[in-house]
């Protein structure tokens, strides 16, 4: 069997050299503006940049994908074409794409350029990824994180692509690219702006003996002083429904599927994925090191060792999130 | 641009009994001022059983009433039944289908006529004009989209020769999960949920902290609290060549809430009297336009802060 695929983030040019020379198989990562899913103030890659960064990463033997994974903008789709356009001309191995209109202008100015479709897609079922395989010649889907191990391995027997899954990092609890609740407090959306509940939108404030966090004109955490505070991302707060008080969506826990490698591997599944663009280059030289270590054992039929992360995942507790069916 | 701008009552996104599912689409055929109706369940495939043999005869009764009748698809498709169930609506139906996931596009026939719901990512011209191309008459389009979206949108869809359609009235659909948080809520599994999102028919309250209204829970979606209501912009809207309104089922006069659009859009009414109403209607309810016209989506912009800016 093929060694399983490790597919790194890189925010920067230099967690780009980092997540190289710890052992990433291949890079994502996207241009500075909304044209990627990860538009923060000091992230991504300049064209000059991008373009340096596919040569350092092919030097290695590294491929390079870029994400241009956000919704273009009715009136302005010059931008996302570029984005597209500038990929193709820098050697990049793979644009990641969600949106039909860009995945049709793609096929039909670059066919060479292999496509693969983003999870912003939201392709949740065999059909779906057919439509995009056979229509836009997609040759790899991110699988949305609604799905479970057994779902995926059924997909895998039905469709003409490789597929790529989520292991380990933040963990959206809505379908990815139909959530439109950071709009909906901010006007900023990870679909048209590439944000989820933005910095730039967040207050923290002293009441009492609490340390309130707000999005908007919304309170997400309301949490003692001292206690650490959570970031106010807002499917992960504290809210009220009915007679319940909690979490409504989700805990403040991020994704950990290290020990489902072997299970993604027999599912036939093709990349892993690491999720953290916004992360530090010694962070994402971390989660690839453990990776390929995690990787290389399962390769080999060893045991995978759980855990090893948990210090650097939001919140201190992990979850496998859908690919467990209890999770639902 | 057709003449008159139509009148679209969306899919009822929440979980009623049969029967009152049945008396609803009944009083809708016969006293709403609608152009079309969407039916079907759209949010949980699990919920779809309980109104499917009602379908049948709400369709002939507003067929009957002159209404055009489409049928709504799943927004989220996972298991080999909804696959199965979709693959069906699509090829077996004599009515036109309302897509709510691009699924469908791998089922109809190209050039077969649908419609493409909200729920669908239609963000720009060039997927509007693939979608057109591909057999598209009605695109409505996604909720979050500010006015200047909206505006070229309608321009192209103009160009296309579809209609252009808007959410209009209602909690707006905010996001959909695997997860099902009625039963979560209810400390219920999903699998097991005993179907508590029937107790909420117009979604279940989602408050922050400091008792701030927030959003609606409803099964596996989440909406907001408020409703939108775009009631005082139809001139607006209609000048951006905005040829199709959507109100989206409620437990509330849905009737007066048509007429009162109806009324507006033909002008006999001014907009203030129209918002006022409306508001009489639903004591308890508060709106939005934000998405359209303000900095955020639960923002309430007011028209004459509007004009003067």
């Amino acid at each position: 069997m093929e060694r399983l695929e490790l597919v790194c983030p890189a925010g920067t040019p230099a967690a780009l050299r980092a997540a190289v020379d710890a052992g990433a198989d291949t890079i994502y990562c996207g241009f500075r503006d909304e044209t990627n899913a990860r538009n923060f103030p000091g992230l991504n890659f300049s064209r000059e940049e991008m373009e340096e960064g596919v040569r350092y990463a092919h030097k290695a033997g590294v491929k390079l994908l870029v994400a241009i994974n956000t919704f273009p903008r009715a009136g302005a789709p010059e931008k996302w074409r570029a984005a597209v356009d500038d990929a193709a001309r820098f050697g990049a191995d793979a644009v990641i794409l969600a949106d039909l209109g860009l995945l049709a202008y793609a096929a039909d100015k670059h066919p060479g350029l292999r496509r693969h479709l983003s999870v912003q897609a939201a392709a949740a079922n065999a059909d779906a990824i057919n439509f995009y395989v056979d229509t836009f010649g997609v040759k790899r889907v991110v699988l949305p994180r609604v799905l479970t191990v057994q779902e995926i391995s059924a997909i895998n027997r039905q469709i003409g692509c490789e597929t790529e899954v989520f292991v380990f990092g933040g963990l959206c609890v809505m379908a990815e690219g139909r959530c439109a609740l950071s709009a909906y407090a901010t006007g900023r959306s990870p679909d048209m702006n590439g944000a989820c509940s933005p910095a730039s939108h967040v207050v923290y404030r002293e009441e009492g003996t609490d340390l309130v966090s707000r999005l908007g004109p919304f309170t997400i955490n309301r949490v003692k002083r001292g206690a650490p505070a959570p970031y106010p991302t807002l499917c992960k707060g504290c809210f009220s429904a009915g007679e319940y008080r909690g979490h409504v969506f989700e805990d403040p826990v991020s994704l950990d599927a290290a020990t489902l490698i072997a299970e993604f591997a027999k599912a036939g599944v093709t990349a892993l994925k690491i999720e953290g663009r916004q992360r530090s280059r010694s962070y994402t030289q971390a989660v690839v090191r453990s990776f390929r270590k995690a990787v290389e054992a399962e390769a080999a039929g060893l045991p995978i060792m759980a855990n090893e992360l948990q210090r650097l995942t939001e919140g201190q507790t992990t979850t496998a999130g859908a690919y467990a069916k209890t999770w639902r | 641009m057709p003449a008159r701008p139509s009148l679209t009552l969306g899919p009822l996104l929440f979980n009623w009994p049969a029967d009152k599912w049945s008396d609803f689409y009944a009083r809708i055929a016969d006293e709403a001022e609608v152009d079309r109706v969407v039916l079907g369940e759209v949010v949980c495939s699990k919920r779809s059983p309980f109104c499917e043999d009602r379908i049948g005869a709400a369709v002939e009764r507003l067929q009957k009433a002159g209404k055009e009748v489409l049928l709504a698809s799943l927004v989220l498709v996972t298991l080999p039944r909804e696959r199965k169930a979709m693959k069906e609506l699509a090829e077996g139906a004599e009515l036109p289908v309302e897509i709510n996931d691009f699924t469908m596009l791998r089922y109809l026939e190209p050039g077969a006529p649908f419609a493409a719901g909200p729920l669908v990512n239609v963000y720009n011209e060039g997927t509007l004009a693939w979608l057109a191309g591909r057999g598209a008459k009605l695109v409505c389009l996604p909720p979050e989209l500010p006015i200047a979206s909206v505006t070229a949108l309608a321009k192209a869809g103009g160009a296309a020769g579809i209609d252009t359609e808007v959410w209009a009235f209602g909690r707006v659909p905010l996001a959909i999960s695997g997860r099902c948080y009625h039963a979560r809520i209810h400390g219920l599994s999903k699998d097991s949920c005993q179907f508590v999102c029937g107790e909420d028919l117009d979604g279940l309250r989602v408050a922050t902290l400091d008792g701030e209204d927030f959003l609606a829970v409803n099964g596996v979606q989440t909406m907001s609290f408020t409703h939108a209501s775009v009631l005082g912009e139809l001139d607006a809207l209609k000048a951006a060549g905005v040829t199709s309104f959507r109100l989206s089922p409620h437990d509330c006069d849905m009737v007066a809430v048509a007429g009162l659009f109806r009324e507006r859009l033909e002008e006999k009414l001014d907009a203030e009297e129209a918002v006022t109403r409306l508001g009489m209607l639903l004591p308890e309810a508060r709106f939005s336009n934000g998405f359209l016209f303000g900095d955020y989506g639960a923002e309430m912009v007011e028209r004459a802060q509007r004009q003067v800016a």
